[in-house]
């Protein structure tokens, strides 16, 4: 290793250069944990955010439940999940079950509200017309709760980005690791292209998330352009 | 026909929407609900698509109870029309119009033509196809509403207070169409409304309602207004159901000649043909424009002088048209309305016929309310 003429913060460049096939290696792992989870909490939040939306006396109960989840300290989290889930202790699985439950925590809400949020006029009408239940959650609700629904997932996908970093500690390899070498590697003094590095590359890859998200939710939602465009 | 015999609402607490409700909406006419708020009528309306299931009583359309075929297929056979047209904003206007087609499994290419000429059957150019409800306005939207009930042809509509969130203008408008439309389709409708106005105008029959979901009493719009069957209808129907009535009363009132003078006239020339202080300004087409009045104005200002010559801003323009051959109402507005006290009667072009006073259109009404086989409208 290099401290010793590395330990300026703009050396991230040499950095970079000297490991660059490792850090991409942890941009990748810290992508997909980061990706996963949202994806997966998608899945499971919608049913039971819908339901909290279908029958208004579980809304209070499932969503104060569901909220409740995202207070449990995330290491806490990370660690019991082996022996909840019978996994080794450095199976990434751990990371993305637990982040699926702060997914879920945040997205069942969003979800009930998102449904919410559709024109009651527009439901009606479905119903009057001969939709059936499932015909007008697909062709109608689900996609006018789109432009919510995505506004949810913004600050779940952006709050996993920060929340994988963690699992570093517990040893799961992603850009969390980057903090780590750089704390080992401050042994005569701070050492802050890695913990830099981990930075900027987070930051980076929360911001590409995110508009990937607003740019898909545009994508699908033609109709907002047409809209706000009058 | 759509029937409701002895059709019951009450909800767990205790309310009652709709009580014993017994009522007959032919085939083919427009039956208005109308009555205040609580009175039952969208909760009757909803329970023939059953989105409201009754809890007592049948309801029937042709002779089949609607509950002898599954709801959904049930709906897709009635139209549907509601207060804000409950338009899909994230479907283009050709798609929420081919809705219930693409649902019955009609070729979307297919679903999409016919789409296009219901809705230059309401009067949306085809050009609107490809815009998304939020690009319309109100009267608009209303109109694809209307659109998307008539796509896949159904002899049954319901429509809930249809025309109640746009302005009196476009109101006017669309009821106006909705008749002709009417008048060309045939269809067995049920439709919704608080507003006594629109259901004396729109129905063959009128069914007024009374808050706790009683049927207070079925008429045509004439017998209601003439007949009113107890206080409750009464008050409800107003105070000028007199005045009102004469709208379902034809005139055949004898029509005066009315001297007129052509705009760019001398203004010597009103002066040789007038039979009093006002002269009906005619264009070179005939077509009324206004009165000229030949004194000074009460408010001090000077008359014109003979020398000038009769230009529209001399004119005054109060005085309703009254269609030769309309209703008495008509007629005696344009009476009342008029300056001069004559009201100008016109042609199917608008060109002038001539004139009529308010106390020959009474003298009409005394002698058509004597003689039971005076005209009065369906």
């Amino acid at each position: 290793m290099n401290s010793e003429n590395g330990s300026a913060p703009w050396d991230v460049f040499g950095y970079f250069a000297d490991h660059r096939a490792e850090v991409l290696d942890l941009l990748w792992a810290h992508t997909w944990l980061s990706v996963l989870p949202v994806v997966i909490g998608l899945l499971v939040a919608f049913p039971i955010g819908w339901l909290a939306r279908r029958y208004r006396w579980a809304y209070a109960p499932v969503v104060s439940v569901s909220g409740l989840l995202y207070t449990i300290p995330s290491l806490a989290l990370f660690v019991v999940m082996p022996t909840l889930l019978g996994t080794q202790i450095l199976d990434p699985v751990n990371v993305v079950a637990a982040l699926t439950i702060y997914t879920i925590a945040l997205l069942v809400r969003v979800v009930a509200d998102g449904l919410a949020a559709v024109p009651e006029d527009a439901v009606q009408a479905a119903t009057a017309m001969g939709f059936t239940r499932l015909q007008r959650l697909r062709t109608v609700e689900l996609p006018l709760a789109v432009p919510v629904i995505a506004a949810g997932l913004r600050v779940a996908m952006v709050a996993n980005v920060s929340l994988v970093a963690i699992a570093a500690t517990i040893g799961i390899p992603q850009l969390g690791q980057l903090f780590i070498t750089g704390f080992q590697l401050s042994v005569t003094g701070p050492y802050y292209p890695p913990i830099v590095l981990g930075i900027v590359l987070s930051v980076a890859l929360a911001l590409l998330l995110d508009r990937s998200i607003v740019l898909g939710a545009r994508l699908i939602t033609p109709w907002q352009r047409a809209t706000a465009a009058r | 026909m759509i029937r409701f015999d002895a059709v019951s609402k009450a909800y767990p607490d205790g309310t009652v929407a709709v009580d014993e409700l017994s009522l007959t909406a032919p085939s083919g006419q427009i039956t208005v609900l109308v009555g205040p708020s609580g009175c039952g009528k969208t909760t009757s309306l909803r329970m023939v698509n059953r989105m409201v299931e009754p809890t007592s009583g049948t309801i029937t359309i042709d002779d089949r109870d609607v509950t002898s075929v599954p709801a959904t297929e049930l709906r897709r056979s009635i139209g549907y029309v509601i207060q804000h047209a409950g338009l899909f904003p994230h479907r283009t206007v050709v798609d929420n119009v081919a809705t219930v087609p693409m649902l019955t499994g009609t070729g979307r290419r297919q679903a999409r033509r016919r789409a296009i000429e219901l809705m230059e059957l309401v009067g949306l150019p085809a050009s609107f196809a490809d815009r998304y409800p939020a690009q319309l306005s109100g009267g608009q939207q209303q109109r694809v509403g209307v659109a998307r009930a008539l796509a896949s042809d159904p002899p049954v509509m319901l429509m809930d207070e249809p025309f109640s969130a746009v302005d009196p203008v476009v109101r006017d408008q669309l009821q106006q169409e909705f008749l002709r439309l009417q008048g060309e389709l045939g269809k067995t409708i049920l439709f919704v409304t608080h507003d006594i106005d629109e259901a004396i105008r729109l129905g063959d029959r009128v069914a007024v309602l009374a808050v706790g979901g009683r049927l207070a009493q079925v008429a045509a719009p004439a017998d209601l207004l003439a007949t009113p069957a107890d206080p409750f209808v009464a008050e409800f129907v107003g105070r000028d159901r007199g005045y009102r009535a004469l709208g379902f009363i034809s005139a055949e009132v004898a029509v005066a000649a009315e001297p007129t003078v052509t705009l760019g006239s001398p203004v010597a020339r009103a002066h040789d043909v007038a039979v009093d202080d006002w002269v009906l300004v005619v264009d070179d087409g005939g077509l009324p424009q206004g009165w000229l009045h030949l004194r000074a104005h009460p408010d001090g200002g000077p008359g014109p002088a003979p020398g000038d010559v009769v230009t529209p801003g001399l004119l005054n323009l109060g005085g309703t048209l009254s269609p030769i051959g309309g209703t008495l109402r008509e007629a005696l507005d344009a009476a009342l309305s008029s300056p001069s006290g004559r009201g100008v009667v016109v042609d199917e072009g608008g060109r002038l016929v001539g004139s009529v006073r308010a106390g020959t259109v009474l003298e009409h009404l005394h002698a058509a309310t004597a003689d039971p086989s005076a005209q009065v409208r369906p």
